[in-house]
């Protein structure tokens, strides 16, 4: 390997949720195109650390490597980001690697995003259907209304904007940005609409649409450009509408 | 009590079979590799064929039956494709009323486009990420029925193995956590298989890094019959990565995108050319073999590269974004280059597997009775090469098949198997982690898989010949050898990756050498298997299914061959 080119990456350990972080270093080759997943695919093969003494693999989530399934977030160069898509030739070396900081690490940079499917359940992100079986056509929509809803609906789960957001912490409670912006699509959808009132309800309280202090950080964050201050205005709007509706008893 | 179901994978197929078997009272256990909404299905991009005919160009499921069986070389069985082709209207008709955002025509209906292997405007779309729209649709719907209770999900469990009894009746499975790597046995009066593709045993593919083949190849271990492997779809046009192969979607020629390369400094169509009838819209068999041609034969490849362009580039900028975003967007990132302005370019890479595990022709039940499957781990929908967008249809439709008929099964065959046999699968997958963790030989995992996509790659996709498939099957019979001599660079008990991989390591192994003897058998070509020396599709010989059993004695497949349903659509001449 002495020959070629190098990629060196400063990776942040932890070998199990207990334990205490440590930083190791990593070389391994550099091949045009590759991203941060090839590299942690080497060092899978390989463990050896820049020392050069046997180490163990690196623990890391991914799955698509097309930045559409949201498994491999994780910290690289301080920024928050799909690994597959964060390309060598971009990164500053030694390039820094660490688990998202706002969930609970399992092993080295794999950590626990079940706070963010269970959001989703509280607030009720689908479209309550009648049952499986058939009942014709959905509802008409037009392809202005397509457009506005389906950049909503390709949220990944990735976890991003909630690393940067600075009131997503166990304290507040705050379900975040990707979710308030579920809320907004299925709030958007002609059967949805009938139900807004429940996943409106579940914002009203602590945790919800209240904590967020407006940052704009998510949105800036966001690999799938989901327009996201747009979302959380456009709930806060509904919430207001909710309240006054509410306490007008109709 | 009610009915437990357990169904392993989440991705279209196992969602589609949990929210049946869910809404008509199983109480079910969803397992998976990955958070479910993380599961491969969301890679899909094109889209989800229906015979809606909303076009007015007299589309009908009949013609849907038709290219797909034509397109499918005519070694599909014919019942249930049909069954297939007439529910899949109402299918786009549910995903439409849970939310999945199709694009839209002006007056509000869906809108529909071309696809390969068809004349018709057929299939759905959700822009360019549609796998993963419905793939959500279905997550959301599954999530309500978890907050009801219906369903519990186990996600980063890894499906081991079955529990079967002395008859081979499945009584429930053997899994082990991905996290603290207890390995347990859940009971269930059914077992619903939806593990999905193949993609890693080629090394590089199109598929997601979970796509291992493993469940599907520890059931055939067990006694599973495995159908047609040798039946594997490379996609013409995807983008060769150091990681991964990024597929192109055949919606982009779909939408009027064209195929070519430089000859005499002019740009060469040569699908149009070629094939005049159908031009960049050939079925993928077709199409991965002219370009092979084109590259390899006439060394007409870009810069004397393994590439062709993709171009887009004459198609109206807004209709691009907001048909084909998603891979544009891909391209963009990953390569770099604007594919509005410049040509992309592609090369064929692993895609699909036509094959699977053997299911019947009434219910997706395998010959292990209580052992259902669905989606891609199976082989029952596509023969001998798969219609672009016909994956996502099949995968639903086989979910709901076998969602409802796992839970009449499990109905009327309540039995107590006894604890004995759960604690001696347990026993069994413990006595294989601990060889494994005990193993202190000198071979390196990932070095055998390297080798194995290598050989799999070369000799068992596009073009095949007998003397290369042989010494193919026993270079991965070497590689079994070497094996038996690994070492893990890891030996922790917690999150261990290196570990699970190398598990699933040994069953990519057996699987390969389903889908290398299946091909060397098979002395003909048909659909996407291909063989210089024997170039014709001989139906008298090979109008087959082929079956792999696992022979435990000489631990390899034997094959044997089962007559195709062709009883609705006469032969014919596959000429495009
Ligand atoms: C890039 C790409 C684009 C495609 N585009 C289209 C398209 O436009 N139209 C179309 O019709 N088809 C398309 N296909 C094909 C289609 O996407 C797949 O065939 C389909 O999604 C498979 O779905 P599935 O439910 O069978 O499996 P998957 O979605 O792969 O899900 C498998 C599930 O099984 C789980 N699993 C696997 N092994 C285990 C185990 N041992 N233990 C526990 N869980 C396990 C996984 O975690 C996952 O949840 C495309 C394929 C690719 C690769
Ligand atoms: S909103 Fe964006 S950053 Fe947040 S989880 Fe969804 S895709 Fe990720």
């Amino acid at each position: 390997m002495a020959e070629g080119k190098i990629v060196r990456l400063r990776i942040k350990r932890q070998s199990g949720p207990q334990a205490a972080p440590q930083w190791e270093d990593f070389n391994v080759a550099y091949r045009p195109g590759m991203n941060v997943i090839v590299a942690l695919m080497d060092i899978a093969a390989q463990p050896r650390n820049a020392e050069g003494q046997p180490t163990t693999s690196v623990s890391y989530e991914a799955n698509c490597l097309e930045e559409v399934c949201g498994a491999c977030a994780m910290v690289i160069n301080g920024r928050p980001r799909q690994a597959c898509s964060a390309l060598i030739d971009r990164l500053e070396q030694p390039i820094t690697i660490e688990p998202l900081s706002r969930f609970p690490v399992v092993r080295d940079l794999v950590v626990n995003r079940q706070r963010l499917f269970n959001d989703l359940k509280r607030v009720k992100a689908w479209i309550p259907i009648d049952g499986s079986y058939d009942l014709g056509p959905g509802p008409r929509e037009s392809a202005a209304d397509q457009e506005t809803a389906y950049p909503l609906s390709r949220c990944i789960s990735c976890g991003n904007c909630l690393e940067v957001c600075p009131q997503y912490n166990d304290k507040t409670g705050f379900v975040g940005a990707a979710v308030l912006s579920q809320v907004r699509l299925f709030n958007l959808h002609p059967t949805g609409k009938l139900h807004a009132g429940e996943r409106l309800d579940a914002l009203s309280g602590p945790g919800g649409h209240q904590e967020c202090g407006f940052a704009q950080n998510c949105v800036n964050i966001c690999p799938k450009d989901i327009p996201l201050t747009d979302s959380i205005s456009a709930v806060g709007r509904q919430l207001i509408v909710h309240a006054v509706r509410q306490a007008l008893g109709s | 009590m009610n009915p437990k179901i357990i169904i392993v994978g989440g991705g279209l197929a196992g969602l589609a079979a949990a929210l049946k078997a869910a809404e008509q009272g199983a109480q079910v256990e969803l397992f998976s590799l990955v958070p479910v909404k993380r599961s491969h299905s969301v890679c899909a991009q094109g889209g989800i064929n229906a015979a809606k005919n909303l076009k007015g160009e007299g589309d009908s499921a009949w013609k849907h039956f038709d290219d797909t069986i034509y397109g499918g070389d005519f070694l599909a069985n014919q019942g249930l494709v049909k069954r297939m082709c007439e529910a899949a209207p109402a299918i786009i008709d549910l995903l439409d009323r849970m939310g999945v955002q199709f694009n839209r025509t002006p007056e509000g209906l869906l809108d529909f486009r071309r696809f390969g292997g068809t004349l018709y405007h057929r299939t759905a779309f959700a822009g360019a990420t549609t796998g993963q729209q419905l793939l959500y649709a279905l997550d959301e719907q599954v999530r309500r029925l978890e907050a009801e209770g219906k369903i519990r999900k186990f996600e980063h469990w890894e499906f081991l193995s079955a529990v079967l009894d002395e008859q081979g009746r499945c009584h429930g499975i053997c899994a082990q956590d991905l996290h603290g790597m207890q390995v347990r046995t859940f009971p269930a009066d059914a077992v619903i298989i939806a593990t999905g593709g193949v993609g890693a045993i080629f090394g590089k593919s199109t598929n997601s890094i979970v796509c291992t083949g493993s469940a599907q190849s520890a059931l055939y271990q067990q006694g599973a019959w495995y159908a047609n492997g040798e039946f594997i779809q490379v996609h013409p046009t995807a983008i060769p990565g150091e990681d991964k192969l990024r597929l192109m979607s055949e919606s982009a020629r779909g939408e009027g995108g064209r195929v070519w390369v430089y000859k005499d400094g002019k740009p060469w169509y040569f699908l149009e050319e070629w094939y005049p009838k159908y031009g960049n819209l050939v079925p993928r068999d077709v199409a991965t073999r002219a370009i092979h041609k084109v590259v390899f034969e006439l060394g007409l490849g870009i810069d004397g590269q393994p590439a062709v362009f993709l171009d887009v580039t004459h198609l109206d900028p807004h209709v691009l974004d907001a048909k084909l975003g998603g891979i544009l967007e891909i391209y963009e990132k990953f390569v770099g280059d604007d594919p509005h302005k410049v040509p992309m370019k592609v090369f064929p890479g692993m895609h699909y597997t036509m094959g699977g595990l053997w299911v019947d022709n009434e219910r997706q039940m395998t010959n292990l009775p209580g052992l259902f499957a669905a989606g891609e781990c199976e082989y029952q929908y596509h023969g001998a090469n798969r219609l672009g967008a016909n994956s996502l249809v099949s995968c639903i439709f086989g979910g709901f098949l076998a969602g409802p008929a796992a839970l009449e099964y499990a109905r009327n065959n309540r039995t107590d198997a006894g604890s004995h046999i759960f604690d001696q699968e347990l026993r069994r997958q413990q006595a294989i982690n601990d060889r494994l963790y005990a193993a202190a030989g000198e071979e390196n995992p990932f070095t055998i898989w390297r080798e194995l996509g290598r050989l799999m790659t070369e000799h068992c996709t596009v073009v095949r010949h007998n003397d290369k498939l042989r010494l193919a099957d026993r270079q991965i019979e070497d590689l079994l050898g070497r094996y038996q001599r690994i070492r893990l660079s890891d030996t922790t008990r917690w999150t261990n990756q290196t570990f699970f991989f190398t598990r699933q390591l040994y069953n990519m192994l057996q699987l390969a050498r389903v889908m290398v003897q299946g091909a060397l058998a098979r002395d003909e070509s048909r659909g996407a298997h291909y063989k210089p020396e024997f170039p014709e599709r001989n139906d008298e010989r090979w109008l087959k299914t082929t079956l792999a059993q696992w022979d435990e004695a000489a631990a390899a497949p034997r094959l044997s061959y089962q007559d195709v349903d062709t009883s609705q659509i006469p032969l014919r001449a596959r000429k495009y």
